[in-house]
């Protein structure tokens, strides 16, 4: 059949239209081979614009359909869907992106002019030879991954659950809760975190969909969107919760004695202790006889057990479940302050970060919720802003966007424990956006807390007291803080683990190393990978509220294919011709989301189409050029090329 | 139960909720006021920090929520009515007249050509700045791309005339303007419902000090989304009669922080709106002197930080002091403030001064707060069912809030926030359907 | 010793975020080292105030710009005022303060003349004197009182409200100063002694429903003296309302392009914008125009506060200026509807040799004329 092709020149607004000649480019596209009809519009991709192309694909019989317009990423879905509606094979269309790629980045009329219709002309080319390709659906598995049990988790988990779906939720500690487990309350409305988190995690704990996994690690994610098969290694806690009664002894006899990262390393526990819900626990890493198998202690916990409830010979569990969703709610990690030295944290025992204050603060915290430090209640406190954050010494230039509020509420809470300490918050801005936000900054000032605008440069000790030196930017003078306690507003950044989730599951990371987002306006859960969403603060910091809403958005996403129950699948795949193929397995090596394989029987490779992303990394490998990418042809990218020469 | 929802408020926040709802495989009415979908978005030019086209984002957005095969689209309509039935809602919609036959307006604009009123009605979608006919598409890519007349303005429906003969109904080809229309009622059974009316642009004329009505190179941030906006009145070109400003100042804080203005709240987006409009400035007129006054910079989002790294290092002026005067010497503004940092009252001239107003509630939503029992918070958006552990929700049943109706957002924020009111709202039909 | 802390929380100064409006918006801040916003950080920091190196508290005008602006509730001129008030009470008075203060004590007004004078501006006028029933309490400014340069503007509020046929009375000798400057200057001692001895000869004269010749004594009056048993008016408000209920009507025209200065402690402190526009633009023959900086963005005289009786640190006189931006309207009258107003400003255009071009008139003077 005779290809019959329309061009379609979009103006978008003036976008397009100011830079590119449009009226011109519609002329010269309609003498281009095989092209029987060319139009040009303000917005193709509107209604009337849409109705140009299908009244012309009904009445001129089309065959192909060239739009000339914005990135592909941006409407091929919508021209696809258009041709479709006219009754064309959505893959009879090729986009020429003269904005992005020509109108956007050039001023010279003439020549973007020129080049809009060389990028015409070769879409053209290769349009022509666009074979029909047929889009395909595959079936889902009702249930959900969500990986991490802090309060992002809980909630995606809960919602996913409370619309009757199964939830696999595995926490890599040995208890649920996560960072806001540490927390002693909310800002701006000062609740204590346990009681909110109490109702949670019972909702979470005693839901009939939801399985919860503690101390248990994603070890392996196969498959694709409405299909992923997840491995998860549950670690023994060797210690049989159904036997143990609490009593303690165990860990009385235990002699290694490691920092205690729940108290954020103000205290320490042993090897074997009681986790913050109160079970017991054996920290395999810590414990020299599950390490070594031996231990210096004697007798050891295993035999003064009154319940023989110790088995630290247990082995893991290994579990692989199948979902069809997975959301990643692995939440972000604390800045090591010692990586400013200036700030004197690891020098002086009275300079603490802020999640250690929480501790401090905190009624179930080593110190009951006294704020003491080396024995006594300070009475000079100095709060220091954006440690960690804004901050390119430190390769974290952006800004964590919960520390303004929580130094706010820290110095809120030593106004009312010790009214008389003189409180001191050094700051560059005081950003305090979110509902009720500034006005709790109101309130913290009128309580007497001073806001000095200023970073601080140096920390260093004079006598049993700290000096803290800054320049007080509003007074343009340098000055001299005495303190009895330095309070370091540590930013937030991403957890070490990020690497292994993000390889895991493929997922790119945005520039300041979190998870990133498939589009930062629009799709602020979306990742790249087709099925996994993103909760909290993996993706950036946030405060609990922003996780919340952000982690029921992932629910929201993971709702889409879990109640439909089947998903569309990408058609323009690669295809082996296996009179080619040596099955050499490079294609397997360079794919991203092992889609290829080499089948042991023909001794060739397959590629599976659920998984092919169409990226086109095996085509570039092969070296006998047996794997073509469907669209992306040789011939059709020689014709497209070649029209340039 | 009903295993529909509605959502009210056809922004960025109710085209998400209503897209995640329908694809979750449930009915969904999306009720829109104003004769298109895409709120306030569709007003934008670029959205930080990364500057992609606002429109150009929105529009593929509000095609798939026309073309859903699961929502049901009530544009230039209104929620009139909500009785609750053991956790059912009935909703009664007023679907307002267009005078212009929907299934027979092809979009082509032949009659706000010929309208009497062509180039003389104030454009609100324009944010004032520009004139449009008194029939009329909000904007180019408005779905659905259908004529509207309105009522306000339109010669015959205002004073029972309009010359000889209608000019638009000669002018349309396809006969699809009826001046007989009257309003309809629809009602609707629904589960559950999403308020997501979104907010209004601070009225700066409320801080006379800043000569805003006053003066009229003293403008908008709303004003200078459609200045700089390609499809706007000056096709993107910042032009003020007719000249490029050669030196602009931007003035933070406008209605927000402030409690003369009874706003206490921050509106979180000012900073980086300005800070986008700043560079845009410095994008188009490179040798522009651009000066932004501030008290805090409030850049905490993704990227953000960066971005206002990026505009500084463009050679954008940032000084620290909120701007007390503005006034006239000669040709040019005086922004009269004091820079904090120098501790020295200082005076920048300016060609064009752009206030950065905050968000505020939106006065329309206040009746559908009644229908649905939803109480506010302190600062007048209405309040989420606990502060921290439920944002979306309200103490009504069935009833959450998507978007800036809670409070000021920022898009990536308002769409999460639109998600999880969807999320709540799938979870309350799948258990009880 | 000053008492930081108690200063801080008395006048909540720790609301403040250091923006700067207040300096920023400061007619003295451009040319005085006095910084409103670095004063309230002084005190926030809660170092060592040393008083007396700070001769620019002097310079203050009390226009309140500072606190208008301000986002978030301070009031930087209260802190000023306190600040002057312990300077006071440490004894050390400035010279050119000691006689308006004592004589004010003594003679009831601040221009050191004798309280028994203070009737000498009403001779021949016939004036009635308060008593129960009568409707209006005229009460005349003690520069309007003394001063022959304002002493006609009292006397034309006399013939316009019998124009209007308003039924008004004086305290004649029992009149003396509002107190306004008095507290403006520290003194709260002695304000405080003339609010209660007012409060109580008003009750005595059994006044009811004042009218003001200055904004000054009117604002003292609504929002310095406490619940009064009086309503208190500026003269603008009742000749605006006399005019708009056709009670005071002009038969003569005064042919004159005439701008307007907004007084601070009318416009700006109390929202009296439109009263005084209203009268110019109902006078026949009057081509009203605005300044450009006018109502909420009016700019002070630099009369108030005290400084009638203070030099200030700086030789730059702001009048100067407005009387400039006076004749850029292309006005020959510059109105006004405040003693204090009409002498600086009435300096000011003598000062910049304009007396051929513009002429300063109060705003009762030029209705006068229409009568």
């Amino acid at each position: 059949m005779k290809q019959r092709i329309g061009v379609y020149v979009c103006h978008c607004g003036l976008n397009i239209a100011a830079t590119v000649d449009v009226a011109a480019a519609r002329e010269l596209a309609r003498l281009m081979p095989g092209v029987v009809v060319a139009r040009d519009y303000t917005y193709m991709c509107s209604d009337p614009g849409q109705a140009l192309i299908i009244n012309d694909i009904k009445e001129q019989g089309l065959t192909h359909v060239v739009v000339a317009s914005c990135s592909p990423r941006m409407h091929e879905p919508t021209f696809r869907a258009a041709i479709q509606k006219a009754g064309l094979n959505p893959y009879c269309l090729e986009m020429a992106n003269i904005r992005e790629q020509c109108a956007w980045v050039h001023q010279d009329r003439d020549r973007a002019t020129a080049k809009a219709i060389d990028l015409i002309a070769s879409a053209v080319a290769k349009v022509a030879w666009l074979v029909p390709l047929q889009e395909r659906e595959v079936g889902v598995t009702q249930a959900a991954l969500v990986v991490g049990g802090g309060v992002a988790g809980m909630h995606a988990a809960l919602d996913i659950a409370n619309a009757g779906f199964q939830v696999y939720l595995v926490e890599k500690q040995p208890y649920l809760g996560g960072r806001a487990a540490q927390l002693n309350t909310t800002f701006p409305t000062l609740e204590s975190v346990s009681d909110l988190l109490k109702p949670l995690m019972k909702d979470v704990v005693t839901h009939p969909k939801i399985r919860v996994l503690t101390n248990a690690d994603v070890e392996k994610v196969d498959g694709y969107v409405g299909n992923f098969r997840a491995t998860v290694r549950e670690r023994p806690r060797y210690v049989d919760a159904t036997k143990c009664t609490a009593c303690g002894k165990c860990v009385e006899v235990c002699p290694v004695t490691v920092p205690n990262a729940f108290d954020a390393n103000l205290t320490t526990r042993r090897a074997i202790y009681r986790a913050p819900d109160g079970t017991f626990v054996v920290d395999e890493r810590a414990c020299t006889f599950v390490q070594d198998r031996v231990c210096p202690a004697d007798p050891r916990c295993e035999s003064v057990c009154p319940e023989n409830a110790i088995d630290l010979a247990q082995p893991a569990q290994s579990h692989e479940f199948g979902v069809g969703t997975i959301i990643v709610a692995t939440g972000a990690a604390v800045f090591d302050a010692t990586k400013k030295p200036e700030l004197g944290f690891g020098a002086y025992a009275n300079v603490i970060t802020s999640l250690q204050f929480e501790r401090l603060a905190n009624a179930a915290g080593p110190t009951g919720g006294k704020i003491v430090v080396n024995g006594k209640e300070p009475k000079e406190v100095v709060f220091i802003q954006c440690v960690g954050s804004r901050d390119q010494t430190t390769g974290n230039v952006y800004c964590s966007r919960i520390c303004c509020m929580v130094n706010a509420k820290q110095a809120h809470i030593i106004k009312e424990k010790l009214p008389d300490a003189k409180v001191t918050v050094m700051y560059a801005d005081v950003r305090a956006f979110g509902k009720g936000h500034e006005e709790f900054y109101d309130r913290v000032r009128k309580e007497g807390v001073r806001y000095r605008r200023g970073y601080v440069s140096e920390v260093y000790r004079k006598g049993d007291r700290i000096v803290v030196r800054a320049e007080d930017t509003l007074i343009q003078k340098p000055i001299e803080l005495e303190a009895d306690l330095v309070v370091l507003g540590v930013g937030l950044t991403p957890r070490p683990e990020t690497d292994a989730i993000a390889d895991l599951l493929s997922l790119p990371r945005s520039g300041d190393g979190f998870l990133l987002e498939i589009h930062p306006k629009l799709r602020p859960v979306e990742t790249a990978v087709d099925g996994v969403f993103l909760a909290g603060a993996c993706q950036g910091p946030k405060d609990i509220v922003d996780t919340i809403a952000q982690a029921r958005a992932a629910a929201a996403s993971a709702f889409a294919p879990l109640c439909r129950g089947k998903v569309k699948v990408e058609s323009a795949t690669a295809v082996v011709n296996e009179e080619l193929c040596a099955g050499c397995g490079l294609c397997v090596a360079a794919c991203a989301y092992g889609a290829p394989a080499i089948n042991p029987r023909t001794g060739t490779a397959r590629v599976n189409a659920v998984l092919c992303k169409g990226c086109g990394a095996c085509a570039m490998a092969c070296p006998s050029k047996a794997i073509q990418l469907m669209q992306f042809t040789p011939r059709q990218i020689i014709s497209q090329v070649a029209v340039l020469a | 139960m009903n295993n529909s929802a509605l959502v009210i408020g056809g922004g960025i926040a109710g085209i998400q909720a209503a897209l995640d709802i329908g694809d979750a495989g449930f009915k969904v009415y999306l009720v829109e006021k104003e004769p298109s979908v895409g709120g306030r978005m569709s007003q934008l030019d670029k959205t930080f920090p990364t500057l992609d086209c606002s429109a150009c984002i929105l529009t593929p957005k509000m095609v798939d929520v026309s073309r859903h095969p699961n929502i049901e689209l009530l544009t230039y309509s209104e929620v009139t009515d909500v009785q609750d039935a053991a956790g059912e809602f009935r909703v009664t919609v007023k679907r307002k007249p267009r005078y212009v036959d929907v299934t027979k307006c092809t979009g082509c604009g032949s009659c706000a050509e010929a309208c009497r009123l062509k180039g003389r009605v104030v454009d609100t979608f324009n944010a004032e700045i520009g004139k449009r006919s008194a029939i009329y598409v909000p904007f180019p890519q408005a779905v659905p791309l259908k004529y509207t007349v309105d009522p306000t303005k339109c010669l015959f429906l205002t004073r029972g005339v309009c010359g000889k003969t209608f000019l638009c109904k000669d002018a349309c080809k396809a006969d699809a303007i009826d001046f007989n229309m009257k309003e309809s009622f629809v009602d609707l059974n629904v589960g559950a419902i999403i308020v997501a009316t979104g907010f209004d642009p601070f009225n700066a004329a409320l801080k006379p000090e800043l000569g805003y009505g006053t003066y009229p190179n003293v403008i908008s941030s709303l004003q200078f989304e459609r200045l700089s906006s390609a499809s706007g009145p000056t096709a993107g070109r910042i032009v003020l009669n007719g000249k490029e400003p050669q030196e602009v100042v931007f003035v933070q804080c406008v209605g927000s922080r402030d409690q003369t203005t009874g706003n206490l709240y921050c509106s979180r987006v000012c900073c980086m709106i300005t800070a986008k409009h700043a560079h845009l400035v410095k994008d188009r007129i490179h040798d522009a002197r651009v000066t932004v006054f501030y008290a805090d910079i409030r850049a905490f989002g993704k990227g953000f930080e960066e971005f206002y790294d990026r505009v500084r290092a463009e050679g954008v002026n940032y000084r620290r002091g909120y701007v007390s005067e503005i006034f006239k010497r000669g040709e040019k503004l005086v922004v009269r403030s004091e820079d904090t940092l120098l501790g020295q009252p200082v005076e920048v001239t300016a060609d064009l001064v752009v206030l950065s107003n905050g968000l505020v509630p939106r006065p329309e939503t206040d009746p559908i707060a009644k229908l649905l029992n939803l109480a506010k918070s302190a600062d007048g958006f209405l309040a989420e069912a606990h502060p921290k552990m439920r944002p979306v929700d309200t103490t009504t049943d069935g009833v959450f809030l998507a978007g800036c109706v809670q409070g000021p957002k920022d898009i990536p924020d308002t769409v999460a926030h639109a998600k999880a009111a969807a999320s709540a709202a799938i979870v309350r039909l799948r258990s009880h359907g | 010793m000053i008492d930081i802390q108690s200063l801080v929380e008395q006048l909540e100064l720790a609301a403040c975020i250091q923006c700067g409006k207040c300096t920023g918006g400061c007619p003295i801040a451009v040319k005085s080292t006095m910084n409103p916003r670095a004063l309230v950080y002084q005190f926030l920091r809660g170092e060592d105030f040393e008083l007396t190196a700070r001769e620019d508290l002097w310079d203050c005008t009390t226009c309140s710009t500072c606190g208008l602006r301000c986002p978030k509730g301070v009031k930087p001129y209260e802190l000023i005022i306190a600040l002057r008030g312990q300077w006071i009470e440490s004894g050390k008075i400035p010279t050119t303060l000691r006689a308006p203060l004592t004589a004010t004590l003594n003679q009831g007004n601040p221009l050191v003349l004798p309280r028994e004078d203070r009737s000498l501006w009403a001779d021949g006028l016939d004036l009635k004197e308060m008593a129960e029933g009568v409707e209006y309490t005229m009460f005349t400014c003690c520069e309007n009182a003394y001063d022959p340069r304002v002493q006609p503007v009292p006397k034309a509020l006399v013939n316009i409200l019998r124009a209007a046929n308003v039924d008004f009375g004086t305290l004649g000798l029992e009149e003396q100063c509002c107190g306004s400057e008095i507290r403006r200057l520290g003194e709260s001692g002695l304000f405080e002694y003339l609010r209660d001895d007012n409060i109580e000869k008003f009750r005595a004269a059994g006044v009811k429903k004042m009218v003001t010749t200055s904004p000054h004594c009117y604002n003292v009056y609504k929002n310095e003296y406490g619940k009064t048993e009086f309503t208190v008016e500026h003269y603008t408000q009742v000749v605006a309302r006399l005019i708009a209920e056709g009670r005071l009507k002009f038969s003569h025209r005064v042919e004159a392009t005439v701008t307007y200065q907004d007084p601070c402690f009318l416009g700006k402190q109390n929202g009296v914008y439109d009263e005084p526009r209203a009268i110019l633009k109902a006078i026949p023959g009057v081509k009203f125009v605005d300044m450009d900086r006018s109502r909420e963005r009016s700019v002070c005289c630099e009369g108030g506060g005290g400084r009638m009786w203070m030099e200030g640190t700086s030789k730059v006189r702001i009048a100067n200026d407005r009387v400039l931006q006076a004749l850029e309207t292309g006005a020959n009258i510059l109105a006004t509807a405040c003693p204090f107003c009409f002498l600086t400003l009435s300096d000011a255009v003598i000062a910049t040799g304009n007396e051929e071009k513009i002429k300063v008139m109060d705003i009762l003077q030029i209705a006068q004329a229409a009568l």
